[in-house]
């Protein structure tokens, strides 16, 4: 099985996330081989949760319908267990910490080692509360992803230092979505992470366009692009799949030569 | 009850984004520092005395008792309160620590109306800005809450996600939180979400406890044997508990909403019907599938229609301390209206719920035992809404 380490290791990381079950699994399917046939690095896979209290409306709105078209933790498993038969870029999961919770933190993350999930984020799941899950992840070879955001500060140290797979840097303040201009100045947090990390860091939240991508690339391992895909499922349904892939290799190519 | 790490035995906790961990340590410490500064409790003191109009009555109700033919009955009017309801108990103190932070605009979540004017009042009196997150369903059903926050100079925002009721509000507000941090204090309601608000909110809600006690001793030269309250995130509850958890032979009963029955899926009974998960910040008992996805809940009342309960309930629970009955909004209307012709007081229907159960209680136990029911809020903001119920086209 591959590891996340070797998705930082073909120049900078294009990252892109998609909801699983938005709006069916066979286009989540589809979409993720474009994907990975298109460039993609690693790919951040949603489990989608009722109340996701850290997203914007677009990523919101595919929460949502990917529930109300039925699909649950297990089917999803399955999913991965599916796509792990051709598909050998990195795969992690971003869900909620109710989700894992619910399912059975040690039959959650076994589950994770046997169809081939090489990390989890949960964005509510500060450093202060990881022993809730850390133990069981790393039972089962999988990486626990920490986030650091812009009002991290004192707390970067800390946090970098015992980070696994990759560190995941909020490039803003608020929710997940779209933003015209990125303004936090990420270079001193940068710096700090590197100086206390072991492990590569991304950048993520806000990112959509090539410009982005290449400023945001310049100054870490990879961006991770969310909202700005998961449009295209809203826009395009059962036909995303192929936007994906020519999303993907767009936002590569903008990022391969740094 | 809180220990060190903001738990009530393993509930509470602190499970949010990293964007706000600062956010709330900041708070911690600044509540640390302020809780036991003497201008800080002066300056609070003064303000539940000479503005919230505390120590709100104890009132002995006497035709009630009469009719009931059981145990006596103490009523805790936190429906005089100003602006009509508990929450600004609560509201005054966060205020104030916000204030002293050097925080200039609150913002909060609402379900009922109640703790969303109650913000807007103590924001106008101290000279805050205020935005109040509520379901765009309890705009509807709480119209005229939502003019009286527009008149106290609050913006309201309509939540037009998931249910549109108080869950959704309080993910919009999280969600303004972590957008918006440097002047900015989220005011929470309840004793619920990261820590430390349960334990901040608690605090500043257990005057009523601290008052009922007093109150009592004065009256009846003893203790209540049960403290009656109505449970949705569980302020109103807590603060009637916290001053009698040591005192074991008072008993402490929250009382749920039911909705149309712990047997349907229309309910909010969290305790009596939920499981453990994490949600909105904090370990406890949540309404939720199996898959851990959050259930949409209902009840009559705006205010206990939400999906979870503070963590210290949950842990009351789990070690026995306190029970938590669940009461149907059929139950809870018939209180609503016994208590207006009974007593001539106009319960907020969050409270006919504490009553409904209250009614049931009373006749069971002897005429030498006293209980006391929190009257958590007047019912004006719910005559409409309970007209309808009945079959009567009004509007307000």
């Amino acid at each position: 099985m591959t590891d996340i380490y070797s998705a930082f290791s073909h120049g900078k990381a294009f990252i892109p996330f998609l909801t699983c079950g938005d709006p069916d699994l066979a286009t989540t399917a589809e979409a993720v081989r474009e994907a990975a046939k298109n460039g993609a690095d690693l790919i951040e896979l949603g489990i989608p949760f009722s109340d996701p209290t850290a997203e914007g409306p677009v990523i919101q709105g595919a929460n949502l319908r990917a529930l109300r078209g039925g699909v649950t933790t297990d089917k999803i498993f399955g999913l991965v267990s599916d796509l792990r038969r051709d598909v050998s870029v990195p795969l992690v999961f971003m869900t909620y910490s109710n989700v894992v919770f619910s399912y059975g933190a040690d039959r959650f993350f076994s589950r994770c080692e046997e169809v081939g999930i090489n990390g989890v984020i949960l964005p509510d799941l500060p450093f202060e509360e990881k022993e809730e899950f850390s133990p069981f992840a790393k039972a089962h070879g999988v990486s626990l992803i920490s986030l650091i955001a812009p009002t991290s500060q004192n707390r970067v140290a800390a946090i970098a230092q015992e980070a696994e797979g990759f560190l995941y840097l909020v490039s803003s303040l608020g929710v997940t979505g779209v933003r015209k201009e990125i303004t936090t100045d990420l270079t001193g947090t940068v710096a700090s992470i590197k100086a206390n990390a072991s492990v590569p860091c991304a950048i993520g939240f806000g990112i959509s366009t090539p410009e982005q991508a290449r400023a945001m690339a310049s100054l870490a391992d990879g961006v991770i692009v969310g909202s700005a895909v998961v449009r295209l499922f809203e826009k395009y349904g059962k036909d995303a799949p192929k936007q994906v892939g020519a999303y993907v290799a767009e936002m590569k190519r903008a990022i391969s030569d740094l | 009850m809180t220990n060190p790490n903001g738990r009530f035995g393993s509930y509470g906790g602190q499970y949010i984004p990293e964007t706000l961990m600062n956010a709330v340590i900041e708070l911690e410490e600044a509540y640390n520092r302020l809780k036991t500064d003497p201008d800080f409790t002066r300056e609070l003191s003064r303000l539940l005395r000479e503005y919230a109009g505390r120590p709100s009555l104890l009132y002995y109700a006497e035709k009630m008792t009469a009719d009931l033919g059981g145990a006596k009955i103490y009523l805790k009017r936190e429906d005089l309160n100003h602006t009509g309801a508990h929450k600004i108990n609560n509201v005054l103190g966060q205020a104030l620590l916000a204030k002293k932070m050097g925080k200039t605009r609150l913002i909060a979540e609402t379900g009922a109306g109640q703790h969303g004017v109650a913000t807007a009042t103590a924001a106008a009196l101290m000279g805050m800005e205020c935005v109040v997150f509520m379901g765009e369903e309890d705009t509807k059903r709480q119209a005229l809450n939502v003019y009286r926050m527009r008149l106290l100079g609050a913006e309201v925002v309509a939540v037009k996600t998931g249910t549109a009721t108080l869950k959704d509000a309080v993910s919009e507000a999280m969600r303004e939180w972590t957008s918006r941090i440097a002047d900015t204090h989220y005011c929470l309601g309840s004793v619920m979400g990261p820590h430390p608000f349960p334990t901040i909110v608690r605090d500043f809600q257990s005057v009523i406890s601290k008052e009922i006690k007093s109150q009592l001793l004065e009256k009846e030269g003893r203790l209540p044997d049960a403290v009656l309250a109505c449970v949705g995130g569980g302020s109103n509850a807590i603060g009637s508990f916290y001053d009698f958890i040591d005192d074991k032979s008072v008993r402490l009963i929250g009382c749920e909403a039911a909705g149309r029955g712990i047997d349907t899926a229309e309910t909010a009974a969290t305790v009596n019907t939920g499981s453990v998960g994490i949600f909105h910040g904090m370990k406890s008992y949540f309404c939720q599938d199996e898959y851990g996805q959050i259930a949409p809940v209902y009840s009559i009342s705006a205010g206990l229609d939400y999906p979870g309960v503070g963590p210290e309930h949950a842990y009351l629970h789990d070690i026995g301390r306190a029970e938590y009955y669940p009461v149907t909004d059929e139950e809870a209307v018939c209180a609503f209206e016994y208590l207006s012709r009974t007593e001539g007081i106009i319960p907020a229907i969050e409270s006919a719920h504490a009553v409904a159960y209250g009614r049931k209680l009373a006749p069971e136990l002897g005429r030498d035992k006293i209980i006391v029911i929190t009257v958590s809020g007047r019912g004006d903001k719910d005559c409409a809404a309970i007209a309808r119920y009945r079959g009567e086209d009004i509007y307000d």
